[in-house]
């Protein structure tokens, strides 16, 4: 497998100003030296609750914030050999220069708000063509029917403005502007969650098929569960903007190794009546990130906290070659969960 | 089981610029004393219009236009039936909130920013239960520890006899306009703040006094919603009709709502009305589920018929289009989208975009029937 992306160290913090001078006084700590590597091909789901940093990972990486610090590592193999770049450290326009823009895309949440009221949607998937190359008026426009036709509509829909569509048409013209300039590697912010049951079936296999024909890597981030288990081949979790578990999503769903998965785990509703699954109610809520617990950042929620959770900081270590988890006690924590909370009935 | 709320061919428009938005299409549900029915169905159906109409809070430019919403709040007398829509709005103004509550969808828009927690707890409980605690401060002000001025304690007496026998006499909307006097309401006041703080604190929420000084700005999402459940619950009602309450919410907050719903549901209110769109939430919380289509309920049935024998094709295909936990292949979906309300399809409003079509689908729209014991579908193949 080789690498696309790779994460090293990477942080964001954003600031809080305050005081008559409008001086730095403290900072949201959103993403906190977050360690990852993104595989060609695969799509890496990322899931945590509202507030925990997944939406700030995929704009940093794609360079749409500016890292506080770290690095953010890009293979590129289009030209020649394969090159590393880091874009965490370029300027915008030597990343535009370099033809890197176009190669990394994005899909975001709410497709009502991401496209522009006032423009054709002809226009607004011609809208990225055009910034990287210049062509003619009717080969665009056969270009422009041509991802119309990938994502599922026609050639009617050309000259209309997004309000006529309905909310998963909308979301299907933001997937066609999202690879209208052939990119490599997609973020997927919440792509479904503004989308009703039956649609959103429809966009997830939309997106499934589009990432076999044109060979797309997708970072999926969503808080949704199944979703996760459906769309992506690996699954970080993540807890105030760090990785706390992160491995293939068939062992994240079998095997987890971190408490704070196994809770998020449980706390799926399961639309199956004969499915009596054992439930971890956590206590309290996500602590703020402008002042993240010391130690482990989820031992003040955790129902195994020892000692040296609160002091320690656990690293981001292999519990099997593919399967990390941030926690001192990682090992015993199946049997932990099983002993208070007893056993799956699946 | 006894009927607590049955809506009997329930229609509701909205009579917009478009043309006129046919959201409600003769629904008729029926939710026991002691159950949970679950309505759902995707964004559009007229879930939440069915839980406004009923509570008779459709906002303009929508109209109740016909049907009856009937509710039986004595358990013993059958007879005691009561049609809202034919009472009067002060008469449906006394019940709501107090035996009929409702939990809205947003707490960031149902909480009132300029008021304290404490003050929008109270709220109901001032409007409601005021002869109850005027009686109980009355106790308060003849028991023996209470040390009064003794003049003071003589008027307030008074004043407060007066007030447990009826809160809305004429001498006290007189005493409200002196100055100094009207003081006397701050003892009501007192005891409806010490009301909220016990309801609070029964939900769950760490600290209650000092939470209900707070603002809705201090709190967290998953706080601000218990907030709202309080206000729902604080005059134990016998239904209470949560209409999306936990969407919003994270997973883990989630699973904290649902399992305190699950325990109020024992201790304190007889029925939930649980409208949502997640069927997740509806199998693990619910008993009976009703599933709307386009302003219509298409299937109603025990939680386990549905989910095992469901009988209506959108059924079916809905639940064919959530991911699940143990699954294996592609997801299958239902083409096409729901349809505009202004111009639903004639006949069954789901045929354009059922695999079972057929000649009649196109032509008439199929009554609700029951197929076997307490499981109802709208269909023609049955």
């Amino acid at each position: 497998m080789e690498k696309i992306l790779e994460l090293r160290e990477l942080k964001k913090h954003y600031p809080i100003l305050g005081g008559v001078l409008r001086r730095e006084v403290n900072s949201v700590k959103a993403l906190d030296g977050v360690d990852l590597d993104i595989y060609r091909g695969e799509c890496l789901g990322v899931v945590g609750e509202s507030g925990c940093g997944k939406t700030t990972a995929g704009k940093t990486i794609i360079r749409l914030h500016d890292p506080t610090s770290g690095m953010v590592y890009y293979y590129r193999k289009d030209k020649g050999p394969e090159v590393r770049i880091d874009i965490g450290s370029k300027k915008g326009s030597t990343l535009k220069k370099l033809g890197i823009r176009g190669k990394l895309q994005m899909v975001f949440q709410d497709p009502t708000t991401s496209l522009d009221p006032r423009m054709l949607v002809k226009h607004i998937i011609a809208e990225p063509i055009k910034e990287q190359v210049s062509l003619g008026g009717r080969e665009l426009e056969h270009r422009v029917v041509r991802l119309l036709g990938l994502v599922g509509l026609t050639r009617d829909h050309l000259l209309r403005y997004p309000h006529e569509f309905s909310g998963g048409q909308r979301q299907r013209i933001a997937v066609a502007r999202a690879i209208a300039t052939d990119p490599e590697f997609i973020v997927l912010d919440e792509p479904t969650s503004a989308l009703d049951v039956s649609v959103q079936s429809q966009i997830l296999n939309l997106l499934k098929s589009l990432q076999e024909t044109l060979n797309l890597t997708y970072l999926f981030v969503t808080h949704h569960l199944l979703v996760v288990k459906y769309m992506s081949h690996r699954t970080a979790v993540m807890y105030l903007g760090k990785i706390v578990e992160i491995a293939r999503t068939e062992d994240i769903f079998s095997q987890s190794a971190h408490p704070y998965t196994h809770a998020l785990l449980s706390g799926i509703p399961v639309p199956d009546v004969e499915h009596k699954q054992r439930r971890i109610v956590l206590s309290g809520d996500v602590p703020s990130p402008v002042n993240p617990p010391p130690g482990c950042r989820f031992h003040p929620r955790c129902p195994f906290t020892v000692d040296r959770c609160r002091d320690e900081e656990p690293p981001l270590e292999g519990v099997e070659a593919a399967h990390k988890a941030a926690c001192h006690r990682k090992s015993e924590v199946e049997k932990l969960v099983r002993d208070r909370f007893g056993t799956h009935a699946q | 089981m006894t009927t607590l709320l049955e809506t009997v061919d329930l229609v509701t428009n909205f009579y917009t610029y478009e043309g006129v938005v046919k959201a409600l299409n003769k629904v008729s549900l029926v939710v026991d004393h002691g159950s949970t029915f679950g309505l759902v169905g995707e964004s559009g159906c007229g879930k939440s219009v069915t839980a406004r109409s009923i509570m008779r809070i459709v906002q303009e430019p929508g109209r109740i236009e016909g049907g009856k919403v009937i509710v039986y709040l004595d358990e013993k007398n059958r007879q005691a039936g009561v049609d809202l829509l034919q009472q009067s709005e002060v008469y449906v103004e006394g019940l709501r909130g107090d035996q009929i509550s409702m939990i809205f969808q947003e707490p960031n828009a149902a909480l009132n920013p300029t008021m304290s927690i404490g003050d929008q707890v109270s709220e109901s409980f001032l409007f409601h239960q005021k002869k109850e605690m005027c009686a109980k401060i009355l106790e308060d002000l003849y028991a023996l520890e209470c040390r009064v001025f003794y003049p003071l304690k003589k008027f307030q007496q008074a004043v407060y006899r007066l007030a447990a026998r009826d809160p809305e006499a004429l001498a006290l909307k007189i005493l409200d306009r002196l100055p100094i006097v009207r003081l006397w309401r701050k003892r009501l006041k007192k005891e409806a703040k010490r009301r909220s703080i016990e309801i609070v604190g029964k939900l769950g929420i760490p600290y209650p006094e000092q939470i209900v000084e707070q603002y809705p700005h201090n709190l967290s999402g998953g706080m601000k919603q218990r907030i709202v459940i309080a206000i729902a619950l604080a005059c134990s009602p016998i239904l209470l009709i949560a209409d999306e309450a936990t969407s919003n919410l994270d997973v883990t907050i989630q699973a904290q709502i649902l399992e305190l719903l699950r325990r109020l549901k024992k201790e304190v209110i007889s029925s939930i009305l649980l409208i949502t769109h997640d069927l997740g939430v509806v199998a693990e919380t619910c008993d009976r589920v009703g599933v709307m289509y386009a302003g219509n309920l298409v299937e109603v049935a025990d939680v386990k018929d549905l989910f095992i024998k469901s009988l209506h094709p959108y059924t079916k295909a809905l639940l064919e289009a959530v991911p699940k936990l143990s699954m294996e292949g592609t997801l299958k979906s239902i083409e096409g989208n729901v349809p505009n309300l202004v111009t639903p399809p004639p006949g069954c409003r789901f045929h354009p975009r059922c695999p079972h079509a057929m000649e009649i689908c196109r032509k008439e729209a199929p009554d609700l029937i029951e197929i076997e014991g307490n499981h109802t579908v709208a269909c023609h193949l049955f």
